[in-house]
């Protein structure tokens, strides 16, 4: 049953070194408190998974910890390349990982076929595509009724999913509202779920019967982080920090500035510190 | 030429782009390039196009462009938001979206598209963001448009790494597939407009942009340009079209560099 839990504690309970871990979060709701309390932890060895590895994998590759991603888009959005994972990819820097690429649409599917229980998902994707040479875990099976040829990819069983929502009633249930991503079928897919929620509040009475809202008992424990998904945003709280994604491309080209921006960003920083850096976006929201 | 305003040859590339585009399509729209002429197009002469970002935003009507394909703008503005899985699946696989409009890194003649890698795909040379949405974009669609700004190394003999199908060897390399939708139609650059050939689907230039000749259209691409005999010239864009593309990119410019005054974390 869910646990209202310090992140700190949260974090310490659920990851384990050689996990494979999802932080996930389609632009919207990035679960970066999280990502940071793992960096701070020391977490080596992660298979981390995620459909878009933005700025906390390249953290997070930057760091050291990750031995393998498994991702279908490697970029920072609408700015360009990840600096820190093309330096592991290119020059295992600063270890070398293994990586395994998938489409949006393969990353999709496998997820949604991971919470529905299923050992492969089968779509119509990756006709033509360079992909299905590369990686082995892309293949085909075809259909006993009509004889297509669909693509097949294994289901993602992450050991545990991190992400990140609007907000908790008092008994441990969440709501996620807006552009919903991948939220529930990241957490439905795997063992265990910690969810950070912007605020907690005393029921979900009043909201509309149709609404993303993930029951209690799909998730292991809740932390609440105001702010924790900045410099990504929550859809009715803050806005996007673009002006952020834009700098990170600076910050993650050098080596020594990236360490630098690390050791006083994050290292020497809490969860606590998460709500500050979203009070100048909050308007905007 | 007198009568119209002075004009960049993206501005020139991004309207033309924005003209492809109908009031009744449901396109699926790429960041960059595609996104400012997808909004064009709806400010403009298609005020109902439906424009489908893969973060799930359905029937989006962005005041300014998104820097990423999930700013919450997109959501606010949107007729419904859906799951990203329901996105491939049901909107895209399910054969719902008229035109994917991409962008490419580097393109060849048969409209196959590398965001992936430039090099060899385990020693690469440089990495690039990789394929997102575009695969499945690239053959679910019923037809692609392509927009880029030519460079020689952006349109090469032979792309490093097939990240989303074109016409692959051209003719009916498609079908050989069994793929049934058309792909690359359409290809908008900066100097030019281009088509496929109807039977060997090597695009061709049809259109030069005004003031553009074909040694320049030649000069930075690094295939052989193969030219329409009846060569049209586009037209310039109109004032509309200028003034509505320079607002939205000054919108878009002071609401991304607006919320930069904190550091962040």
């Amino acid at each position: 049953m869910v646990k209202f839990l310090p992140l700190k504690q949260a974090v310490a309970e659920n990851l384990n070194s050689s996990d494979t871990a999802a932080f996930e979060g389609f632009t919207h709701l990035i679960p970066t408190a999280a990502a940071h309390e793992a960096i701070r932890q020391g977490f080596r060895d992660l298979t981390l998974v995620r459909m878009t590895p933005d700025l906390i994998y390249d953290q997070m590759i930057g760091m050291g910890m990750a031995k393998k991603i498994v991702f279908s888009y490697v970029g920072n959005p609408g700015v360009g390349l990840l600096r820190r994972a093309r330096d592991a990819i290119e020059n295992g820097f600063p270890r070398s990982i293994e990586i395994e690429e998938h489409s949006h649409a393969g990353m999709a599917n496998a997820y949604e076929a991971g919470a529905a229980g299923l050992p492969c998902a089968v779509f119509r994707g990756y006709r033509g595509a360079g992909l299905a040479a590369v990686n082995p875990n892309i293949k085909s099976v075809t259909c006993p009724f009509t004889g297509e040829v669909l693509a097949a990819v294994p289901s993602i069983r992450p050991d545990v999913t991190f992400i990140h929502a609007q907000k908790a009633d008092r008994k441990g249930n969440v709501l996620v509202e807006g552009i919903i991503g991948i939220q529930k079928e990241a957490v439905l897919a795997a063992k265990r779920a910690v969810v950070t929620v912007e605020e907690v509040v005393d029921n979900f009475d009043d909201l509309h019967p149709n609404l993303t809202v993930l029951p209690r008992w799909t998730i292991a424990a809740i932390s609440v982080v105001p702010g924790g998904s900045h410099p990504s945003y929550a859809h009715g709280y803050y806005a996007r920090d673009n002006a952020a994604y834009l700098e990170w491309d600076e910050i993650a080209a050098d080596r020594d500035k990236f360490q630098a921006w690390m050791q006083a960003n994050v290292m020497e920083k809490s969860a606590d510190d998460f709500e500050g850096r979203v009070e100048h976006l909050r308007k905007a929201a | 030429m007198s009568d119209s305003p002075d004009f960049t040859p993206n501005e020139m590339m991004t309207i033309a782009a924005s003209r492809a585009l109908r009031n009744d399509d449901v396109c699926f729209v790429g960041i960059g390039a595609p996104s400012a002429a997808c909004n064009v197009a709806r400010l403009t002469h298609a005020p109902d196009i439906t424009l489908i970002y893969e973060s799930g935003t359905i029937g989006t009507a962005p005041d300014v462009l998104p820097l990423s394909i999930g700013d919450g703008e997109l959501c606010e503005t949107a007729v419904t938001t859906v799951a990203v899985p329901e996105m491939f699946r049901y909107w895209l696989q399910g054969g719902r979206i008229s035109i994917g409009f991409l962008g490419a890194a580097q393109l060849d003649k048969f409209g196959n598209i590398n965001t992936t890698v430039i090099g060899d795909y385990f020693h690469p040379k440089t990495r690039l963001p990789g394929g997102g949405g575009a695969p499945e974009i690239a053959t679910s669609s019923k037809e692609i448009y392509i927009t880029m700004a030519q460079t020689k190394r952006g349109m090469v003999e032979k792309i490093d790494f097939f990240t989303s199908f074109g016409h692959g060897e051209g003719g009916d390399h498609r079908k050989r597939l069994g793929i049934d939708t058309s792909g690359p139609t359409l290809l908008i650059t900066d100097l030019a407009i281009w088509k496929p050939d109807p039977v060997s689907k090597e695009f061709t230039v049809v259109s030069l942009h005004p003031g553009v000749t074909r040694q320049q259209v030649q000069e930075s691409c690094g295939w052989v340009v193969k030219f329409a005999e009846a060569l049209d010239e586009t037209p310039p864009p109109s004032e509309l079209e200028l003034k509505t593309l320079r607002d939205l990119q000054a919108r878009t410019k002071a609401a991304h560099e607006g919320t930069g005054k904190a550091k962040a974390a």
